[in-house]
């Protein structure tokens, strides 16, 4: 077992609910009020130093009973450790954990990603929407148990949305390649720009 | 040795009883045959379909042999859609701007069972055929298609490029959306999303 769990259990005790070792990696549940204390003291802490945040995602069981799991991949580059953590959201609770973003930079996507395909919404994250799908997207989360394969909307449907969708309406101008010739373009687009006109919505 | 004058160089005799130099066509066979020959390919690859379309035009299969080799990644130039790969509904808008910012004469061909029909991906992010976004012309089978699907698919689009008739208008109607409608995108949003595009400014007009 990772030598981090005896000084997390030391730290915050009962705040960890248990860990395991699977496969030769170690998983930590932890209450999820506690979350951003304990990645904090794994980032920051001299004997940690879990510095790289390689995943964020969530596993949703198929057996409703069971709580859904939001899954944090951490990796300590100078001890060469692994260590997984999770928080378990019982059936019916609402889908909020605390974001991490202010730790690690990195899950500013990560973060997203989960939120799009499970729906969990990340507190703190500072810019948190969509970002496989297109914002407008209107029929859930796909990965959810409750999402059937093909969509909740007929196929029309969904292609009338989709082509309806403006694939660059919610792009800032720092986002758009386009700012670099911003002087260059038309008076017409230029206005729309400065403006924030969303168009194709 | 007498001296004769040199025959003038720029001055070109044609014997009105001979045929050299002539030759009698219909025009639509013309036009048709160049347009057959030259057909600029815009690729439109999104997965392994695009693959076996690089071996297409790479030097083993050589695309270069039916006037292809000049791959058009620009939609203003091209003259082939080649849709190679799954389309999901995120790329559908994308897909259908590249279709209207090509110039007219124009045509597609859907690669592989993915572009066709939506293949094995019938789940909620994939389009179920492109030919529900964009009129398709040759339907190339294959999952991928080898090389020799795909340049038999182009071989069929040019006999049908060279069936067409100049009188026949209908080829190129246009068939834009309702305005009224969801599917409706205006010139202007178009021209847009296209610029800056290349080195020219008049080049991204969508104007006719």
């Amino acid at each position: 077992m990772n030598p981090s769990v005896v000084r997390l259990r030391e730290r915050f005790g009962a705040a960890i609910v248990r860990a395991e070792v699977g496969w030769g990696e170690t998983n930590v549940v932890v209450s999820g009020s506690v979350l951003l204390d304990v990645v904090r003291y794994l980032h920051d802490d001299p004997a940690e130093r879990y510095d790289y945040l390689s995943d964020v995602t969530a596993v949703e069981y198929r057996d409703a009973g069971l709580p859904l799991e939001v899954v944090w991949h951490l990796r300590s580059l100078p001890y060469r450790r692994f260590l997984r953590l999770k928080v378990l959201i019982e059936p019916g609770a609402p889908l909020r954990v605390a974001s991490v973003w202010s730790v690690y930079k990195g899950a500013d996507w990560l973060e997203r990603e989960a939120f799009d395909m499970f729906g969990i919404v990340f507190e703190g994250h500072p810019d948190l929407r969509r970002i496989l799908l297109w914002e407008q997207y209107k029929e859930g989360f796909p990965l959810r148990k409750d999402f059937p394969l093909r969509g909740r909307f007929s196929r029309s449907e969904q292609l009338v949305q989709a082509l309806a969708a403006n694939p660059e309406a919610r792009y800032s101008m720092e986002e758009l390649s386009i700012a670099d010739a911003f002087e260059d373009l038309p008076v017409d687009m230029r206005g729309r720009l400065v403006r924030g006109e969303k168009t194709g919505e | 040795m007498g001296l004769t004058s040199r025959p003038q160089p720029d001055v070109i005799t044609v014997d009105p009883s001979s045929q050299d130099g002539w030759v009698t066509t219909r025009l639509d066979f013309l036009v048709n045959w160049s347009r057959a020959n030259s057909l600029w390919p815009m690729p439109f690859g999104t997965a392994c379909c695009a693959i076996e379309f690089m071996a297409t035009a790479a030097s083993r299969f050589d695309l270069a042999r039916f006037g292809m080799e000049r791959m058009s990644f620009s939609p203003r130039q091209a003259d082939v859609l080649i849709c190679a790969g799954r389309v999901p509904f995120k790329l559908a808008p994308v897909i259908r701007r590249i279709w209207q910012q090509m110039s007219q004469p124009k045509w597609a061909i859907s690669m592989g069972a993915c572009a066709s029909t939506g293949g094995m991906f019938d789940t909620y992010a994939v389009v179920q055929g492109i030919d529900t976004i964009i009129p398709v012309d040759v339907y190339v089978p294959g999952c991928p298609p080898r090389p020799e699907g795909l340049i038999y698919g182009i071989m069929m689009l040019q006999q049908k490029v060279m069936r067409e008739r100049m009188k026949d208008e209908s080829l190129r109607v246009e068939m834009e959306p309702d305005p009224r409608s969801n599917l409706y995108i205006p010139p202007s949003v178009i021209d847009e999303l296209s610029e800056p595009f290349g080195n020219s400014v008049n080049q991204t007009r969508s104007s006719v």
